[in-house]
């Protein structure tokens, strides 16, 4: 009955568009788990399954996680860990120990941090106490006592699980991995990755240990599908206060998914990636030009999104740069043409410089060589070039052999748009010959 | 109950009666006839007499030992004599091990007492040992026991060997006695510091009677009380000669320590080779048929050893002997003000007390923080100090020590208080306080001779800030408990799937037959023998080299207890289990002796253990796990573990194992190598038919595979590692997805998948779900390896082969950016190799495929 009395409430307009700002923000930003997996069932009833074996049974299990950034790998597991824990027998009974490669970049690190979320005997309050062996030893005694049907089950969650390889002999994972293949106290050790070549990270003695379960989360996502899920992004809830404010920018985000210009700027970035990350970037970039002047999103919001998320970083840097500045990258441009990539030095570039003062300027005058040194230093500053090589600190500055960083397309799209960019200096740059 | 007083509390005088019967002038030895104990500032006499039954001193004052005096006589090689008793021991029921009490067939009467046939006890006591006599009555099989009148008399029906019950023959009670009396210097031992000792000899009785008891039951006196004995005994022995058996309760530790340079007119061997020497003389059995004995025997090597510990770092106090409840050790610790704890309460056996009050503290911590607010700030400036959180809740239990505690701290004088409250031991409850301090100061020993000792005291209590509690070294560490027991499997595929699990222990290990063999002759010769020696096992892993190892050690262990073989300690280390090669001495140590020490000193002590002549007399068998990862720069660990079994006294069997065969020759240096010998093994991988076969023998007949598809795992794993791990684990997973798919029974289709999930790769079903940009940088990487004919590219020459295919595929051309994104996302998952990214556009790149997977994967769309 209350859900009918809020479908025909009226709220003003500012209102509903600060709801809406609300609803989507933490569709975008939080992450916030969808209401059933998509495109990954099989996983998610296998990984679910998987960890209540070890809950219940007190079977212990390895498993990694494999997909590219964004593939939703975290999700499935976050996904799957809310599912178990609505099951009391599952909730009552795991322990949950959460490292993450990125945090935990060496096992003495790790080792404190899963003592510490044990909460086990050598913590008090939030230190972990005792050395590194001692810590080591004191959490092998510790799932040692442990057996399969007494102790509670342990849940390890590798985030970045490669960068764990990377530490000292690999001690944490064969020890895990150890502990899970022997009848200690029941671990399920699951890691999430996106190196495909994970297994090849592993000593063999380690892989040996792992059960070589892997689930891959490749999306094999089509067009339609992926046109679909912008749609249910986008779209309001049906608890929306406004109903019909509800009802009209769902319909404005139906017309929108519809709309040949959209579907040609989403078909790009579904070309370019698939991934939900860049997509919500995306959909951020419309979402903030909603407002109660425009309360809903066009195509061209769209567009400009677009605009905004492909822009060149690069060319847009040039775009700030002195005339000046902007003729020596031209004169580079000229010699890496001549010398097909070779490293080229202040002097080379200055008298590339020259050719083009003496020959073709009419606008441009000659610059004292100090005001072309500091010229080329901002330069190497925006790292628009950079040193070719170590050995170049010995050589005086004029004479250190330089790269540079940009490709001719991003200097050609730069000087399109250079304001007032003389016109010698354009020709100058688009002629073959300097 | 009645209660006998203890001789710390109650002088007793005891004389001889009359002129000696007889005098032995080789031995110096003049018998009496009896013996009148006097208690001082009491009238009364008792006189004990050759015959008669009397009570002999024991460890619990209610049950004191019942034994018959055989003779009397009177050590007279010291200034003033020794006086000893001769007795033929009886066993209570207490000290007869629970399990063994089953073999009577019935109740056991509270007064009963059983003759005692095990030749293993030494039947010489000291005389000042003597309570009082009793009444011992031999009563026929068949006959009623009388009702009980007093507490002074007890029964005899049945004699005890250890082994089992036999109905008492009178005439061979008087026949042990003859022979007794005919052969009086038989069980004489050479050496003095036994017959300084009282009622030594019940050692090794009640050793064997309580071995058992002691796991099941929390206090035992008889053990107790032996170990006491015996460590009081050995530790006299080095102390002084001169210390007189009739002033021995007087003997302060003072007086202990200040003469530690006279112990070298006292014979050092260990007494347990002597005591087998004379055992042997006596009773010339062979040495592994007399369980007791060994036992005895072990349990003695243990102590000694640590007296030589104790002895060689008396400057150190911290020769404390593990505390663990399960392995029953006798503790010899040094130091002043730990040289009479030992004396008084040597053993710690599981106290439930004990051990449940340190629980308790564990959760209610805080409670008892604020119970005890009063002794608050002492505590804390002694927390600052302790190692442990734990131990510092039990010395706020009785706050009076805590000051003490910081006295000693600062040196390492005993206090008066404690000396004190080592006397007050009355009564059960006293008796058990003290225990706990013992527990106490051995572990505060222990600590500060590791970290504390340098510290200075005065600082740190200044220290501002939280107390910092220390880790309790003895914590016991666990996982908590479930809330809910754990599932049983419901169905065959489940139970299938527990038998299958890597950690299942199966109850043989077949396929390793000659293996297992091999190395179970290795140990168990060198074991008989009593020497050492190094075995290096080999083979990839999975192989079973450390299940066979461990089963052999199993067996072996099997075997020592059925007293086949002498017993022996068995450890083990792993080299992936330690954080650092040299924490293999620490760890070795540990667990040898429960000591914690910093790899340096333990490297020390375990040096001078393993080469020291007197220190054990068991062997030590060592399995070090991923040998290759101890290895160092100087490869010194590996040195010492191979070193040490070739020590004459050492008796230490090290089996390493590690993958490589060839490993002594690749990275070990030649002395070390040459240390390691040649005694090798190597694990072949498994063979298909073995593979299959540890599958069946798992399963155990349970029917859930088809043999088609437990061959086509075992072929497949055999022919990619020969792993048995990874071929459990695909059988395991199989029967996941036979689970899932309905089927009864394991099929070829869900091993088939199986074997897919687990060995296909990823790559190409990677590439396939690529997005199509993604995929056309792929094919602009291959393009543009195929121009420069090399396998390596810059992102600049690729980006212009890109945009390229852009155009001809309709697609709009990428960016810089945009196609600097692509080609990192596909750095991200390894199918490019890239430099770093900071090198931008010139950053260069490599496949991480094969082309021609590459061109598959794409042209199959």
């Amino acid at each position: 009955m209350s859900k009918r009395k809020a479908k025909d409430a009226h709220l003003p307009i500012g209102e509903c568009i600060s709801q809406v700002h609300q609803i989507l923000r933490k569709r975008f930003c939080h992450q916030q788990l969808p209401v059933k997996p998509e495109g990954v069932e099989a996983q998610h009833k296998h990984l679910a399954e998987l960890l209540k074996r070890t809950a219940v049974h007190g079977e212990s299990n390895s498993v990694l996680i494999v997909g590219p950034r964004g593939a939703g790998k975290t999700m499935l597991l976050r996904s799957v860990l809310r599912e178990l824990s609505q099951e009391t027998e599952v909730q009552k009974n795991l322990l949950q120990v959460h490292l993450n490669g990125l945090l935990q970049t060496d096992d003495r690190i790790a080792l404190k941090e899963i003592t510490r979320q044990l909460q086990l005997e050598n913590v008090v309050g939030d230190k972990v106490f005792g050395s590194f062996a001692e810590n080591l030893t004191f959490l092998l005694d510790a799932l040692k006592k442990g057996d399969r049907s007494s102790s509670r089950p342990v849940l390890f969650v590798l985030d970045e699980f490669d960068l764990f390889a990377q530490h000292k002999n690999q001690t944490l994972l064969y020890n895990l991995f150890d502990v899970s293949q022997s009848a200690q106290a029941p671990v399920a050790v699951v890691g999430l990755t996106c190196r495909l070549d994970v297994l090849e990270l592993l000593e063999k003695r380690v892989k040996s240990r792992f059960s070589h379960r892997q689930m891959y989360l490749l999306s094999k996502l089509t067009f339609p599908q992926y046109l679909e899920r912008i749609r249910d992004q986008l779209s309001l809830p049906d608890d929306f206060p406004d109903g019909k404010f509800a009802q009209e920018w769902n319909a404005a985000v139906t017309t929108l998914c519809e709309d040949k210009s959209a579907e040609e700027v989403l078909q790009r970035h579904f070309n370019s990636s698939t991934d939900f990350r860049s997509l919500h970037m995306l959909l951020m970039l419309c979402l903030s030009r909603v407002s109660v002047a425009r309360p809903s999103i066009t195509p061209t919001d769209l567009l400009d999104a677009s605009r905004f998320c492909l822009a060149d970083a690069n060319a847009n840097m040039l775009h700030g740069l002195s005339i000046l500045e902007l003729c020596l990258i031209i004169a580079m441009k000229h010699l890496n043409d001549v010398y097909e990539g070779e490293p080229f030095n202040l002097q080379m570039v200055h008298n590339e410089f020259k050719k083009f003062l003496q020959r073709k300027s009419n606008s441009m005058y000659n610059f004292e060589q100090p005001i072309i040194m500091k010229a080329f230093e901002h330069l190497q500053q925006l790292e628009l070039i950079r040193p070719a090589d170590g050995a170049s600190a010995k050589t005086q500055r004029e004479f250190q052999l330089m790269r540079l960083m940009l490709d001719h397309s991003q200097i050609m799209e730069a000087l399109q748009k250079y304001p007032q960019c003389p016109t010698d200096v354009k020709q100058w740059a688009t002629s073959a010959f300097a | 109950r009645m209660k006998y007083f203890t001789r710390l509390r109650v002088k007793r005088i005891y004389e001889w009666r009359g002129a000696p019967i007889g005098f032995n002038r080789k031995l110096k030895t003049s018998e009496y006839g009896s013996l009148s104990i006097r208690v001082e500032g009491l009238p009364q006499t008792t006189v004990i007499s050759a015959g008669q039954h009397i009570l002999i001193e024991g460890d619990d004052d209610n049950n004191p030992y019942v034994a018959r005096v055989l003779r009397l006589f009177a050590d007279g090689r010291f200034q003033e004599p020794d006086k000893k008793a001769v007795v033929q021991w009886f066993v209570r029921v207490s000290e007869v091990p629970p399990s063994k009490l089953q073999l009577l067939g019935r109740v056991p009467h509270p007064q009963e007492v059983f003759l005692y046939e095990g030749r293993s006890c030494e039947d010489e006591v000291n005389a000042e040992s003597v309570l009082r006599p009793v009444q011992v009555r031999h009563l026929d099989v068949a006959a009623p026991f009388p009702v009980s009148e007093d507490g002074d008399t007890f029964y005899v029906k049945l004699s005890w060997d250890s082994r089992t019950f036999r109905p008492v023959d009178p005439s061979l009670l008087a026949a042990v006695m003859r022979g007794a009396m005919a052969t009086p210097a038989s069980s004489r031992k050479p050496g003095a510091e036994a017959e300084s000792l009282h009622s030594l000899t019940k050692l090794s009785a009640s050793k064997c009677l309580s071995a058992k008891r002691r796991s099941a039951t929390q206090r035992t006196p008889g053990v107790r009380k032996k170990l006491q004995l015996s460590s009081e005994s050995s530790l006299l022995v080095f102390i002084n000669q001169e210390v007189k058996p009739a002033n021995r309760s007087s003997l302060c530790p003072q007086r202990t320590n200040r003469k530690p340079g006279r112990r070298d007119d006292v014979p050092l061997t260990p007494r347990s080779a002597r005591r087998r020497e004379s055992q042997s003389e006596m009773d010339s059995p062979p040495a592994g048929d007399d369980p007791s004995r060994v036992r005895a025997m072990r349990h003695q090597n243990k102590i000694s050893g640590h007296l030589v510990t104790v002895e060689n770092f008396s400057s150190e106090a911290g020769a404390a002997g593990s505390l663990s409840p399960g392995s029953l050790r006798g503790r010899g610790d040094s130091g002043p003000q730990n040289q009479r704890r030992p004396l008084t309460f040597s053993v710690f056996p599981a106290e439930p007390a004990a051990g449940g009050r340190r629980s308790r503290l564990g959760r209610n911590r805080d409670e008892e923080e604020e119970e005890n607010g009063a002794l608050r700030v002492s505590r804390r400036k002694s927390a600052l100090k302790v190692s442990s959180r734990i131990r510092k809740q039990l010395n706020l239990l009785d706050g009076r020590l805590s000051s003490d505690e910081d006295e000693e701290e600062e040196e390492f004088v005993p206090s008066r208080k404690e000396l004190q409250s080592s006397d007050e031991e009355e009564d059960d409850e006293g008796e058990e306080e003290d225990e706990e301090l013992a527990a106490k100061k051995s572990r505060r020993s222990s600590s500060s001779h590791t970290k504390q000792k340098t510290r200075t005291p005065r600082k740190t209590p200044r220290k501002a800030g939280p107390i910092t509690p220390r880790r309790h070294r003895h914590a016991t560490p666990s996982i908590p408990n479930r809330a809910q027991p754990a599932r049983r499997p419901g169905n065959i595929l489940e139970e299938a799937r527990a038998r299958l699990h890597v950690s299942a222990v199966p109850e043989s290990l077949p396929c390793r037959e000659q293996e297992f063999q091999d190395i179970y002759s290795f140990v168990e010769s060198k074991v008989l023998d009593g020497t050492g020696g190094c075995m290096y096992v080999s083979g990839v892993p999975g192989t079973g080299k450390t299940a066979t190892v461990q089963e052999v050690m199993r067996c072996l262990q099997h075997a020592a207890e059925q007293d086949e073989i002498p017993p022996f300690v068995f450890i083990q280390i792993n080299g992936m289990k330690m954080t650092d090669p040299h924490q293999a001495y620490a760890q070795i140590l540990q667990k040898l002796t429960g000591q914690k020490a910093t790899a340096d000193h333990a490297a020390a002590l375990l040096e001078k253990r393993f080469s020291n002549p007197a220190s054990r007399k068991e062997t030590t068998v060592l399995l070090v796990d991923e040998l290759d990862l101890l290895w160092t720069r100087k490869q010194n660990v590996m040195y010492n573990l191979f070193d040490w079994p070739t020590r004459r006294h050492a008796r230490l069997v090290v089996l390493a194992i590690a993958n490589t065969m060839d490993l002594p020759e690749r990275i070990l240096i030649n002395r070390v190598a040459s240390r390691l010998g040649l005694t090798r093994m190597s694990f072949q991988p498994y063979s298909f038919k073995q593979l299959q076969q540890i599958v069946t023998s798992r399963l155990n007949k349970l029917k859930a595979f088809e043999d088609d598809a437990l061959q086509l795992v075992s072929r497949k794993v055999a022919a990619l590692s020969g792993d048995a791990r990874r071929c459990l684990d695909i059988c395991r997973r199989a029967t996941e997805i036979c689970e899932r798919s309905a089927a009864g029974l394991v099929g070829m289709s869900h091993v088939m998948q199986a074997l897919d999930e687990m060995f296909s790769s990823p790559y190409v079903a990677a590439i396939r779900s690529a997005s199509t940009q993604e995929q056309l940088f792929l094919r602009a990487v291959i393009a543009e390896f195929r121009r420069l004919g090399l396998e390596e590219a810059t992102f600049q020459q690729v980006l212009v082969q890109h945009q390229a295919l852009c155009r001809v595929e309709g697609l709009q051309p990428v960016g810089v950016s945009e196609g600097l994104a692509v080609c990192r996302r596909l750095g991200a998952c390894r199918l490019l190799l890239l430099e770093p990214s900071r090198l931008g556009v010139l950053q260069r790149l490599w496949l991480n495929v094969s082309q021609d997977d590459v061109l598959f994967a794409l042209k199959a769309d």
